[in-house]
């Protein structure tokens, strides 16, 4: 089981590494907003801790660990998309040479 | 029930597969917002499909958590302001690495209280691992947070033998974290573990100065993708391994880069020694060359009249929340025909891509702002550089002076052009503490005083010119 564990872990990483490179430095913060918000993911760990009649230690560590992962989903989701929705491009028509400049930069 | 568990499992597959979309379309700006909310749906996919698993049996305090989790998360989503975003992370980081770590305590809990009653090593190690870097997180990014909110001093706080310290104490934590691996019924070693890695993410970022921060930050962040990942591990559930993988990587990345900006070695940056070069107090000298000061006047007209006009943001800009001002000031030039671009040095600011989010929060059109590669060739054509609130990033030192402490460092080429307008409070060194050579440069001019009232000047003083 650990080896298909391991094997998950090191291609996801290997995805992780393919997408991440080709993000441009201008959405870096969104970026580590949003790779934020996607962590919160341990929500689903916490709900099962909080949910599982485990007794009252596991039951309060599960809450305060949803209340955690939670604020960090919606907080996150929350902030990046409202960066995302500041960056436009120049709407006017003689911007120049730098409209036809590729978004897509390394 | 095995239906219900492969809802569960394909409901994670549909996830993992939209953060992957989501992550992907970021690296088209026109995409990125569509691709993130999409992404969003994943979460809420995920979450059903968890909500479903048989052995939650309990909905009350996970309702209740529900509730107060997204009641904390939205302020924190939507009122903090754009030049508060650094902090905001970091504290992010800090919640993200808590639940981490308190999953991990709960279970490992649970094990011998109720659960199965023994755990095998690779399990235990990957729990360990989990709680270990948890808790190092959970307090490192607070402490970080401390610092760029400023409740903390934001110099580095060393003393001697810190280093000894934090090894002895890491290999104190290796030692326990070994032992419980042999048994893990040693709960007191568990605890204790938990205790050596909070008190070493104090211990590593106290010494770590406010500019340094970008690296730090990003640091972190890769450390709560590995917690989560670690937990992915300990409770065999993929998506906390795949998401913690993405984390993990996006964290590690941008770390490298930030310290490659920096031009730090990257194990200077693993050990937790920043700030030790930053020590080299500013007797480096640039010369005796005069400073020459000028008048929001004199310093317009050249603007008023200039056809490429470059503007060089700091983290003063974000300090002195200027950026509305720049875009104005930026908007007359244009009007009376100039052109201008804005080159954003990848560590300006405490964060990465920090000077970009300010920009567009202002108005400022994406495919104006360029990377330091895209734009350095074109400094010697440009008539004025506006350099904001930047200091280090712009110090030919780095470039031509071998003693100095930023000696190869990459910088924007502000020097090479026409003339250059530097805003500043004042003649006080940079963060490193280096006097800047650009300051004394003949082409030089500087303009003192807090940098959004200098800004509003010299919008006054275009418009009439």
């Amino acid at each position: 089981m650990l080896i298909l564990e391991l094997y998950i872990f090191v291609l996801a990483g290997f995805v992780g590494y393919m997408v991440i490179t080709k993000v441009p430095p201008l959405l870096h913060t969104p970026l580590m907003s949003a790779t934020n918000a996607i962590s919160g993911i341990s929500l689903v760990g916490s709900l099962v801790a909080a949910g599982s009649h485990r007794g009252s230690v596991a039951t309060i560590l599960g809450f305060v660990a949803v209340v955690c992962a939670t604020a960090n989903i919606v907080g996150g989701f929350l902030i990046t998309d409202r960066m995302l929705r500041m960056f436009k491009r120049d709407a006017k028509p003689d911007a120049g040479t730098d409209a036809a400049r590729q978004p897509e930069r390394r | 029930m095995i239906a219900r568990d492969l809802a569960t499992q394909l409901s994670y597959l549909g996830a993992s597969v939209l953060f992957i979309l989501g992550l992907r379309s970021l690296t088209r700006p026109e995409l990125a917002r569509r691709g993130m909310q999409l992404a969003a749906m994943g979460m809420l996919l995920a979450v059903c499909g968890t909500l479903i698993n048989h052995a939650i049996v309990d909905y009350r305090w996970i309702a209740a958590g529900l509730v107060l989790g997204a009641l904390i998360g939205y302020p924190l989503g939507m009122w903090v302001p754009t030049t508060a975003l650094p902090q905001r992370i970091a504290m992010s980081l800090s919640f993200g690495a808590l639940a981490a770590t308190l999953v991990g305590v709960s279970e490992y809990n649970h094990v011998f209280n109720g659960g199965e009653g023994h755990i095998d090593a690779a399990r235990m190690g990957a729990l360990g691992f989990e709680v270990l870097l948890g808790s190092l997180t959970v307090t490192g990014a607070l402490v970080a947070f401390g610092k760029l909110q400023e409740v903390l001093p934001s110099q580095p706080l060393t003393y001697r033998g810190q280093n000894l310290v934090n090894l002895l104490l890491f290999v104190g934590a290796i030692g326990l974290f070994v032992a419980l691996i042999m048994d893990p019924t040693r709960s007191g070693a568990f605890y204790t573990m938990i205790g050596i890695a909070a008190l070493l993410g104090v211990l590593m970022v106290l010494p770590i100065g406010g500019a340094d921060m970008p690296v730090v930050v990003a640091l972190l962040n890769s450390y709560c993708g590995l917690a989560a990942a670690a937990t992915g591990f300990a409770l065999g559930n993929s998506i906390l391994i795949i998401c913690g993988a993405l984390d993990g990587v996006s964290g590690f990345l941008l770390a490298m880069l930030m310290s490659k900006a920096m031009n730090r070695s990257f194990s200077n940056v693993l050990f937790g020694a920043f700030g030790s070069t930053t020590a080299v107090a500013g007797s480096v000298g640039a010369g005796d060359a005069p400073v020459r000061s000028v008048t929001a006047e004199d310093a317009a007209i050249q603007l008023a009249y200039a056809q490429r006009v470059i503007v060089v943001p700091g983290y003063g800009m974000a300090v002195a929340q200027a950026q509305h001002q720049v875009r104005e000031l930026a908007e007359l030039i244009e009007k009376r025909g100039g052109e201008v671009k804005y080159a954003i040095h990848p560590v300006a600011g405490r964060m990465p891509g920090h000077m970009n989010v300010l920009l567009a929060e202002a108005n400022v059109p994406y495919d104006r702002l360029y990377d330091m590669d895209e734009i350095n060739g074109e400094f010697p054509q440009t008539d004025v550089v506006l350099v904001i609130g930047a200091n280090d990033v712009v110090n030919p030192a780095a470039r031509t002076d071998p003693s100095s402490p930023i000696y190869g460092m990459p910088i924007l080429d502000a020097d090479r052009a026409k003339s250059v307008i530097v805003l500043k409070r004042g003649m006080a060194a940079g963060f490193a503490g280096i006097e800047n050579a650009l300051f004394n440069a003949p082409a030089t001019s500087m303009l003192f005083g807090d940098a959004k009232a200098s800004l509003t000047k010299l919008v006054g003083e275009v418009k009439n010119a």
